[in-house]
């Protein structure tokens, strides 16, 4: 099968995130590093490919910067990637991006398109419905596991309850909880290999597609505090200073 | 414009409304004009009477069948938005909202604000408040692209409260065929045992993370909890390593808790988790990492190790 898998590129999470105090977007520093959400969509797609003997390219939008996020999934063993970088996608909204990624997607030929549930700066978790909607295909969503059976895809469906087992035959978007395989690191060779494999820089213009902003943020401000309170050194009698504060909040 | 006419859109579960859809309800009410729910699932009339008590006039049924619905609901729902423009759709953060929020917002070519905790309508805008940085910083953002405006709201962001309201008036709509878009089946359900306190409405949560080391040792959480009468949650690490069911989940893409008391044991307070539980009244962290964030937000910070604390803990409101 002819697999892509959406990733993006986002800033190390284990530095604070900060916003452009002008544009109010996120700020993008030259290296970025995969989102970790999208490892498990690469896991995902390489191992589909790996049982259809099919492939994987990814496709992903935002500054492209070192490239060196892409790389880290070229490394993983994905074949080939295109990124749309372009300064008028600056802020984009979801629809927007969506939009983006739907072109690149269409243009590369998929039987099944793979994302992760929400992405970690983002977080809207809606750019995979609005691509199922535009590519006009069925969506499993919230897949904690996946299973190709003859034509069928069939996926456990996380829910509030438990989980669904749903099915849809491809074309489909999939889209994947961070519990549905254990990513695979990179070895030395895939890094190596990721240095030669083909990453198609395009702009939103070269796929057709224009947009324009559908919101504005107006404002953004300091949410109200909560005041840290007393912390105190176990030393074998913490739990007696839990009791009394349980007692004082009459829950006990 | 101010807001003429919202729809709240409400997925059956259980039988019941979703509850962060009354909440949504109660909250479309303070914009005044017509409200109307658009209800997916089989529907009864319980169901219906209630989202009348709590304010909708109108109840657009989609009668759910063993497809999974968010394709066919959204050609639905698309075709009523074309016929009666509404103003305003809310939607919940849950699964199947999501997904029909999502696929709605592309069908209309129409932007779609997610994780709102506020809506508010200030002259001719609908400003949609966000949370960012584990809450420590709110953004405003305002539509930009005509009606109808489509926002998801975070659970909790508002109080449910029922008002007189009337029967509402009911128009059932049949999911139409959409082809192979709308071909994904439902083939089986899995539904957990649910005992004990629900997490949501539980007057106390004990939370677990990594720190408590393994499935097995989650064991003395389900004592306190049992003393306590409180409801057992988890981070999303613990989750995905199986410990614990997604249904456990506190935080971002779990359940929102606003419980008198939370009390977090050997969780680091990962921005993802203080969303959603920092509005706790009272928050009780246990952590032997002293810079842990999660004592950022405590009440009371216990530096220590939670397989000395718990036991301890334990004995002691046994012994009372
Ligand atoms: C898009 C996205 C959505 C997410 N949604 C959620 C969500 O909804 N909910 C959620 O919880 N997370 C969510 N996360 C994950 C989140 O970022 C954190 O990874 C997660 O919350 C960490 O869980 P933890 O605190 O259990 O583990 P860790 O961060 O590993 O913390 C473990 C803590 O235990 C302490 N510890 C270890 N041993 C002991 C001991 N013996 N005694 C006492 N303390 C000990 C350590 O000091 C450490 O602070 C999300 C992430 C992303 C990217
Ligand atoms: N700019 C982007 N480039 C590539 N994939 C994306 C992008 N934005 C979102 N996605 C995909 O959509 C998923 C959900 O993202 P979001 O809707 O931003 O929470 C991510 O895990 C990615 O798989």
């Amino acid at each position: 099968m002819r697999v892509v898998v959406c990733v993006k590129q986002i800033p190390d999470p284990a530095s604070p995130f900060e916003l452009d105090p002008d544009t109010h977007f996120l700020q993008r520093p030259e290296d970025q590093v995969l989102d970790d959400t999208d490892r498990y969509g690469v896991e995902m797609g390489l191992t589909i490919a790996e049982q259809t003997e099919g492939s994987v390219a990814l496709v992903s939008m935002g500054p492209a910067g070192s490239l060196q996020g892409i790389r880290q999934a070229l490394a993983m063993g994905a074949d080939r990637a295109v990124v749309i970088d372009d300064p008028n996608l600056r802020g984009a909204d979801s629809l927007a991006t969506a939009r983006v990624l739907t072109a690149a997607i269409s243009r590369e030929g998929f039987d099944v398109v793979i994302a992760g549930t929400e992405s970690t700066d983002g977080y809207s978790g809606v750019v995979p419905q609005q691509i199922a909607e535009l590519l006009n295909v069925p969506l499993l969503s919230f897949a904690k596991k996946v299973d190709l059976e003859g034509d069928r895809i069939r996926i456990e469906r996380q829910t509030d309850y438990g989980f669904d087992l749903v099915e849809a035959a491809p074309p489909a978007v999939i889209t994947v909880t961070s519990g549905v395989v254990e990513p695979r690191y990179p070895t030395f060779k895939g890094i190596m290999a990721a240095k030669s494999k083909p990453i198609d820089q395009v702009s939103a213009g070269e796929l057709g597609v224009t947009t324009a902003a559908g919101q504005e943020i107006v404002a953004v401000r300091a949410a109200p505090e909560r005041a840290a309170g007393e912390v105190i050194e176990d030393e074998g009698d913490a739990h007696l200073r839990i009791v009394q504060l349980l007692e004082q909040a009459k829950v006990i | 414009m101010a807001v003429e006419t919202t729809w709240v859109f409400v997925e059956e579960q259980d039988g019941k409304p979703a509850a962060i859809s009354l909440e949504l309800l109660t909250k479309a009410r303070t914009f005044g004009g017509d409200l109307a729910a658009v209800l997916l699932g089989a529907g009864n009339e319980d169901l219906l009477a209630q989202l009348g008590r709590y304010g909708a006039k109108k109840v657009f049924h989609l009668v759910t069948d063993d497809r999974l619905p968010a394709a066919a609901a959204t050609a639905a729902i698309a075709d009523l938005v074309g016929t009666h423009q509404p103003d305003l759709l809310l939607f919940g953060l849950t699964s199947t909202d999501r997904d029909v929020a999502g696929r709605l917002s592309a069908r209309l070519g129409k932007p779609v604000i997610s994780n709102a905790v506020d809506v508010t309508v200030e002259g001719d805008d609908i400003v949609v408040t966000n949370e960012i940085f584990g809450g420590t910083r709110l953004v405003d953002t305002v539509f930009r692209a005509g009606a109808p405006h489509l926002v998801i709201a975070r659970p909790k962001s508002f109080a449910a409260e029922p008002d007189e309201g009337v029967a509402p008036e009911l128009v059932t709509v049949a999911l139409p065929d959409v082809g192979q878009a709308g071909s994904a089946v439902v083939t089986g359900r899995h539904v957990e045992q649910r005992e004990g306190p629900q997490l949501e409405d539980a007057a106390i949560v004990v939370s677990a993370g990594r720190g408590l080391g393994s499935a097995e040792k989650l064991t003395i959480l389900d004592e306190l909890a049992g003393l306590l009468g409180a409801a057992v949650g988890a981070t999303r690490a613990v989750v995905d390593a199986d410990w614990l069911p997604y249904s456990r989940q506190v935080g971002q893409t779990g359940k929102t808790v606003k419980p008198d008391v939370y009390i977090a044991c050997g969780l680091s307070g990962a921005m993802q988790h203080l969303v959603g539980m920092k509005d706790s009244k009272v928050i009780i962290a246990i952590n032997k990492d002293e810079e842990a964030p999660i004592f950022g937000v405590s009440d009371l910070g216990v530096v220590g190790d939670v397989h000395q604390v718990l036991p301890k803990l334990v004995e002691a409101l046994r012994s009372r």
